[in-house]
């Protein structure tokens, strides 16, 4: 297997031993990524529809018959999860072309 | 012609659909077989996910359930949805930059041990197979009501017609029967909730629908159900009887287990 990143070799999931150097700063913006949206995630889904419904039910969604905590339970938290895959996947390409590990470059 | 007589005709046409696709797919390797080739378009992919998301229990039952439970049933839909964030952020990129079909083939390799590999079918073998007996359960139930006969009788019939279409076509059968499944199925959920939703608040919309005002008594349709929940001895709708601490786990239950679908990790 070639070690080079620059290769179709997919240097992520080698032992850290035998990863190129250049894979060190791409797994830490990896890590960046995937902590704020994990955060984005958590808050939405664990902390306004399940933590905090409670309070966030004494306001309602603007025009609508929906209490906000509940809201963000049943629907909300669906919409920010679709989003936030999309902008993973976008964050994510982004990366793999910066660093030449892109799928396209095979 | 009857309701009976529709019902037949159309579930023939589906299935007759389904083993069309079935036949016209057939894997020739092992690269078709277990991953259709890599040569599934997203969009397609995308479908035969969504197919796998809508399973059994989902179509028979958990649309009715959800609605009826109120805020309980965000379990449900935070669980299962939320699960694919897990899934497209932690899990599936990796498997797909490494190449492996399946999740034992990963762990075996990753790990240079073919220890860890046994332990990984192991598991897989076991969540495949609970979850496989409680969608056999289902596919026996809607056989049972379809043709009238005994759900043992009907769970046999739907695993020959399974095994028949999986063995022919390996993965690019199923992706594409799944496609077609999908478009099916999404057809037959949109129907009910848009009429329902128009019949109800005048919006074509269901989720918007849902936060509208009942056309009959002029008020929101949730102020509504919190009432008639509370006039039955219910907790209100919109706040559920469970507690936060269970809805809490059971949600992170829902949402590691939807993760960890064998069937649905494949498709990456």
């Amino acid at each position: 297997m070639s070690e080079s990143s620059g290769q179709s070799t997919p240097a992520m999931t080698l032992p850290p031993d035998r990863r190129p150097a250049s894979s060190e700063g791409y797994w830490r913006k990896n890590l960046t990524y995937l902590g704020g949206l994990m955060s984005v995630w958590f808050v939405i889904s664990y902390g306004a529809g399940i933590l905090f419904v409670e309070p966030l039910n004494a306001f309602r969604l603007p025009g609508t018959g929906f209490p906000l905590g509940f809201w963000f339970a049943q629907q909300g938290s669906i919409y920010v999860f679709v989003v936030l895959i999309f902008v993973y996947v976008y964050l994510m390409n982004r990366l793999d072309r910066e660093f030449g590990v892109d799928e396209d470059a095979e | 012609m009857t309701v009976q007589a529709w019902t037949f005709v159309l579930v023939g046409l589906s299935f007759a659909l389904y083993i069309g696709i079935a036949i016209w797919s057939r894997a020739n390797t092992t690269s078709e077989f277990y991953v259709a080739g890599k040569g599934v378009s997203p969009l397609a992919n995308g479908m035969a996910t969504a197919a796998d998301w809508m399973s059994a229990a989902s179509f028979i039952s958990m649309a009715g359930i959800i609605s009826f439970s109120g805020y309980d049933g965000s379990v449900y839909l935070m669980g299962w949805t939320g699960g694919y964030v897990l899934l497209a952020l932690l899990l599936a990129p990796y498997l797909r930059k490494f190449g492996a079909y399946t999740v034992p083939d990963f762990v075996g390799d990753r790990y240079y041990s073919q220890t860890a590999r046994i332990v990984a079918v192991v598991c897989a073998i076991f969540v495949s197979f609970t979850y496989v007996a409680g969608q056999m359960r289902g596919v026996g139930i809607v056989f049972s009501r379809f043709l009238e006969v005994d759900i043992t009788v009907g769970v046999a019939i739907g695993m020959g017609i399974v095994f028949f279409y999986a063995v022919l076509g390996g993965m690019k059968g199923i992706t594409y029967t799944q496609v077609a499944q999908y478009c099916v199925l999404i057809f037959a959920y949109l129907v009910p909730a848009i009429f329902l939703s128009l019949l109800i608040t005048g919006n074509v919309i269901p989720q918007i629908g849902f936060g509208g005002v009942d056309q009959t008594s002029g008020t929101f349709l949730l102020d509504r159900l919190n009432d008639l929940h509370q006039d039955l001895g219910f907790a209100a709708y919109t706040s559920g009887e469970k507690s936060t601490i269970d809805i809490f786990f059971i949600t992170a239950a829902l949402m590691a287990g939807t993760a960890g679908l064998p069937h649905v990790i494949i498709r990456f």
